[in-house]
């Protein structure tokens, strides 16, 4: 095998062509065709699985829920609600009033404000710590395997199983209270239910993080750090300068991926809290929203996953537009990009 | 283009990988038939009774006994989670996609109503009639829905109160005296009482025992929200000055059964309220400091034994049970003396059959059957209504509130209103 | 943004050890490997120590369940002896193979199409691109507690109800986006222009895939493994509804651990569960990194 060879497209192209065209680029319709191939099936996989369920939950979010006949005293089939279920989330209407506390429309607004305020908290403190551990684990130092096997353990022990574990410590007598002395009401005061939910979703899922960038930085070669070195780079140059940049792909994935699902977190909330904390509802995610709503009206529910469904969309736009997560060019578009 | 090795290559692995996937297949899976609710009242034949996790191991004994007995009418046992709200959705789910396979369902108290209004559970009446005779009343107003009894009553609960009478000699038969006793725990250092206050299904079971206790109702006689009145308030009112004074500890609004009993048996309570279970563990606990220093009471009401809040299950039939004859005359063995004390003795359940409570075999093992008698004797059930979820909720989330002092009882019972009206009035 | 002449090699030359130079080995000062040592130990602690509380729960016994000590007190075994007694009906060890089962098959299949998904978004153009990638990163956007109920009756009405295939189909499909997505972010930064020149030099496609670009994608390819496999072990949502008492994986077994009495928490049989559950697991990922990523990488890359 010769030596590395640079991209052909190297060379500065001034009049603006387009770079010489690659043997085996191919023609559209051959990458078309191939693609077929490969991506059909994942496609044909998420109609089925995903598709089909979420076409008909917001077919059914348009219909009204049961009502109560009050002769028979039986659910008869309520008919076509037009956009009521939306208004319903959205506009705090129960019928013809505001939503009183106690019914799960009054808490749409708030239930988001903390399903945002737990992604961007869990997320931010996920990312950093993640980096920390993907670092350290990167270096050469003896029983390194170990230590990688051990952040598995919060990302493998099965999350039921992690939620009843915090539940328990977290309990006002549990082992928590009794190592820090104090008696916190840690499933129950306002802020403290927070912070418990936050503390045992950072610690279930870092690994997670600390596992793609981890991924990311094996590919970076010991090279780029020592020429670094010669050139005078302090270790944080070469974190900021070096290690950042070229991890950025894996991060990018990986930050997107635990957006989506902390907005989506349902279990840990739900067995620490029931959602409850402060005055009743200092916990309550979208999720547990859906849930509880679920087990009143699945229409409504409908209207309200599609709801969730659309902010979590727009929140992702937002992520791949402007933080420049580099989610659809392939290689060569990207290079093409980097030469402008 | 790929070389033939290379498709080979990818032939073979995602060859296995079909294997695998056909494999698994072949696996036992059940196929549930759906149908449409057929009479079939005469038809017999084996059925399925569904129930949640069988703590005690006294379902398996009981089916064994009856399939010996009817050998062309099998029943096998559909086992689900130990989780009241997993229960709940399995059984929905299984309804709503008609499943002939769920014939006998063990119904939650609270669930029966919802169901019966979604048309999912067989009347029984006429050839599916029961003996309700000699079954407590309380527990058929719970298998009861707009005058028909849609379910047959299995097992009961009701609360007690546990007191430290080392420390008190008689129980309190009233709220206010219990109060009054609280002097005694502040002496000995210990808290006064406890009962469930977290923010889940206890909280409703409390909070309507607070309120039915001081005369007040959550929903009145004809279903709609009665719960803005003066005796309502005075009940929440009670538990948010027990709050406030110290009475109840702060940390019991963290409470559900287990913490209140841990509490409890490590002697850090005088009074607590709690269901029949504790009993035996009290006493048999290796870590229990109050093994020969508990009784038992019923829970005080205003001027007298309070409203325990009714628990316990019943069990109904699937209207798309192709096998109803049989399913009836199995609801009929779950009723039967034999059965109801077998429940009992192996597995601590409070039957539903009057005279039970003072038979001498039964109060030989549960020593609490008599005060637990008149504990449901005495109960209220929680709203029967079919929009349960949404009212339990109502329910839940302003006491919550209340209790932990960000609203005003005054407040929290007028919000409790609307959000019941709101809950009851329409489908969403 | 670095100019693409000026991208460092990423790959050294064959046959060449990174730190063979005297001149240009990194010197290991003691201090950096003070300093890297204490940082891992924070780092296994901050993840074994609520694990240890776990362990150590496990072994208590269940009437001092709330006991606070920090070291074992009460110690039995009755805890491990009920998680695996069929008598109570807990089937834990046939659902450990359970969950094996399903998280291979899920693993396997997931990587196989995902690879080419993946490739196919980072090396090919087509029409409609965006779109498809978009797609496929929302499947990931929709609440997953509202798809059991429409999948429930899907489920139902074709017969799968408690069969494996409904387990793993929907498992696959939670872990297909974050498998394409990542494999496809690493993909766009391999080295395809080495694999080009390969193939020019005379390698045939799939000699210059494995040579070249395989040992790098290595450390990728295994991380997505295990982020499936734990993510199919983890999921609970859909298993609960779907599986039958004979499929059940270890989520929904646990789920259903009671206690002697209703009301009654068994906490400790619950992390006697937890515990039995994640020992093989972190065993047989650490086997598998050694084995599988030191067969993949041929020499001189960090593994």
């Amino acid at each position: 095998m010769s030596a590395a060879t640079e991209i052909p497209a190297a060379v500065p192209d001034p009049a603006g062509m387009e770079p010489p065209k690659r043997r085996t680029g191919g023609l559209n319709a051959e990458h078309g065709r191939w693609a077929v191939y490969l991506i059909g099936p994942t496609i044909a996989l998420l109609a089925i699985v995903i598709g089909y369920p979420v076409v008909s939950a917001v077919v059914q979010s348009f219909q009204l829920d049961q009502g109560l006949d009050k002769a028979t005293g039986l659910f008869v089939q309520g008919g076509f609600a037009g956009v009521t279920n939306y208004v319903h989330w959205l506009g705090q209407q129960c019928g013809t009033t505001t939503c009183p506390p106690g019914s799960l429309g009054a808490q749409f607004w708030v239930s988001m404000g903390n399903t945002f305020f737990f992604t961007v908290v869990t997320v931010a403190l996920e990312t950093v710590i993640g980096v920390w551990m993907a670092i350290i684990m990167n270096r050469d130092f003896r029983g390194r395997a170990l230590v990688r096997a051990a952040i598995l353990v919060p990302w493998a022990i099965p999350t039921a199983v992690t939620a009843k574990l915090w539940y328990f410590i977290f309990d006002a007598n549990g082992v928590l209270n009794h190592v820090i002395g104090q008696q916190v009401l840690w499933t129950s005061s306002e802020w403290a239910s927070r912070w418990a939910v936050i503390i045992a979703d950072t610690w279930k899922t870092t690994p997670f993080m600390a596992l793609l960038i981890l991924a990311g930085l094996q590919l970076i070669p010991e090279e780029v750090y020592e020429a670094g070195k010669m050139d005078g780079a302090s270790t944080v140059q070469r974190f900021w300068n070096i290690t950042l940049p070229l991890i950025k792909p894996a991060l990018m994935v990986a930050v997107l991926f635990r957006v989506l699902d902390a907005l989506r977190m349902y279990d840990l909330p739900a067995i620490l809290t029931g959602g409850g904390g402060g005055s009743g509802n200092a916990t309550t995610t979208l999720s547990i929203l859906v849930v509880d709503q679920i087990r009143q009206g699945f229409n409504s529910a409908s209207a309200l996953s599609t709801i969730t469904f659309l902010v979590i969309f727009a929140v992702a736009f937002v992520f791949v537009r402007f933080l420049g997560a580099n989610v659809v060019q392939t290689q060569a578009a990207q290079q093409k990009g980097e030469l402008k | 283009m790929k070389t033939t090795r290379a498709k080979v290559r990818l032939a073979s692995v995602a060859g296995l990988a079909a294997v695998g996937l056909v494999l698994t297949g072949c696996s036992a899976g059940g196929a549930a038939n759906t149908g449409e609710a057929k009479s079939g009242q005469d038809s017999r034949g084996p059925i399925t009774y569904v129930q949640g996790k069988d703590n005690s191991n006294v379902v398996r004994p009981l089916i064994e006994k009856w399939n010996k007995a009817h050998p062309d009418e099998k029943v096998t046992f559909k086992e689900q989670s130990d989780q009241a709200d997993q229960q709940h959705d399995d059984l929905v789910q299984h309804f709503q996609a008609k499943d002939e396979n769920y014939d006998v369902v063990d119904v939650d108290v609270v669930w029966t109503a919802e169901f019966a209004a979604k048309g999912w559970l067989t009347p029984l009446t006429g050839d599916m009639a029961i003996d309700t005779s000699k079954l407590l009343p309380a527990t058929v107003k719970t298998a009861t829905y707009n005058d028909t009894l849609y379910a047959a009553p299995q097992t009961s609960d009701g609360a007690l109160l546990y007191y430290r009478k080392d420390l008190v000699k008689t129980p309190p038969t009233t709220w206010d005296e219990m109060m009054q006793d609280c002097s005694i725990a502040k002496d000995a250092g210990i808290g006064c009482y406890a009962g469930q206050f977290a923010k889940y299904e206890g909280l409703t079971v409390n909070a309507s025992e607070a309120i039915n206790g001081s005369g007040g109702s959550i929903l009145g006689k004809d279903g709609s929200p009665d719960v803005d009145t003066a005796d309502a308030k005075a009940g929440l009112q009670n538990l948010v000055d027990a709050f406030k004074d110290g009475n109840i500890p702060a940390e019991a609004i963290t409470y559900q059964e287990e913490q209140g009993r841990t509490a409890f048996e490590d002697g850090k309570l005088l009074f607590l309220r709690n269901w029949p279970y504790v009993y035996n563990l009290a006493k048999t606990d290796g870590s229990s400091k109050v093994k020969d220093t508990f009784g038992i009471a019923p829970i005080p009401g205003k001027d007298g034994t309070g409203a325990s809040t009714l628990g316990g299950h019943n069990a109904a039939i699937s209207v798309y049970s192709k096998h109803k004859a049989t399913a009836h005359d199995f609801l009929e063995f779950l009723e039967s003396d034999e059965t109801q004390k077998f429940f009992a003795t192996q597995g601590s359940l409070a039957p539903v059959v009057g005279d039970l409570y003072t038979d001498s075999e039964l109060t030989a093992k549960l020593p609490y059957l008599p005060t637990l008698l008149k504990s449901i004797e005495s109960a209220e059930p929680r709203p029967v209504t079919p929009f349960y979820p949404a009212v339990t909720k109502a329910i839940q989330d302003n006491s919550y509130a209340a209790l932990k002092g960000s609203k005003s009882v005054d407040e929290a019972v007028k919000d409790m209103q609307a959000a019941l009206t709101t809950a009851t009035n329409s489908g969403n | 943004m670095t100019l693409a002449a000026d991208r460092p090699r990423s790959v050294p030359i064959r046959g060449e050890r990174a730190d063979a130079r005297p001149d240009v080995r990194v010197k290991r000062h003691t201090g950096q490997k003070l300093r890297t040592g204490v940082q891992a130990v924070v780092i296994a602690v901050w993840c074994l120590l609520p694990f240890y509380w776990m362990v150590v729960t496990s072994f208590r016994d269940v009437g001092f369940t709330f006991d606070a000590t920090p070291w074992p007190t009460h110690v039995t075994l009755d805890n491990y002896t009920t998680a695996f007694s069929t008598a109570l009906g807990n089937h834990l060890g046939r659902a450990l193979l359970n969950s094996l089962l399903i998280g291979g098959v899920v693993t396997l299949i997931a990587l196989l199409v995902g690879t080419s998904a993946a490739y196919a978004l980072a090396r090919l153009e087509f029409r409609g691109k965006s779109l498809i990638a978009g797609a496929i990163l929302a499947a990931s956007m929709f609440p997953g507690v509202a798809l059991i109920s429409p999948l429930f009756q899907l489920f139902t009405d074709i017969g799968w109800m408690g069969t494996y295939q409904a387990l793993i189909l929907p498992s696959i499909s939670f872990v297909l986006p974050l498998t394409v997505y990542t494999l496809a972010s690493f993909f766009r930064e391999m080295p395809w222009d080495l694999e080009e020149a390969a193939r020019i030099d005379g390698c045939t496609r799939v000699q210059a895939f494995r040579r070249i670009i395989l040992p790098l994608a290595a450390p990728a390819v295994f991380t997505t493994a295990i982020l499936a496999f734990i993510s199919s072990w983890n999921e609970y949502l859909i298993s609960s509804q779907l599986s039958s008492d004979a499929t059940q994986p270890v989520t929904v077994a646990i789920a259903s651990f009671a206690g002697s009495q209703p009301h009654q928490e068994p906490y400790t049989a619950v992390m006697a569960a937890g515990t039995i559950v994640t020992i093989p697991l972190v065993i047989l990922v650490l086997v598998f990194q050694r084995r599988i990523v030191a067969g993949l990488t041929a020499g001189g890359v960090k593994g």
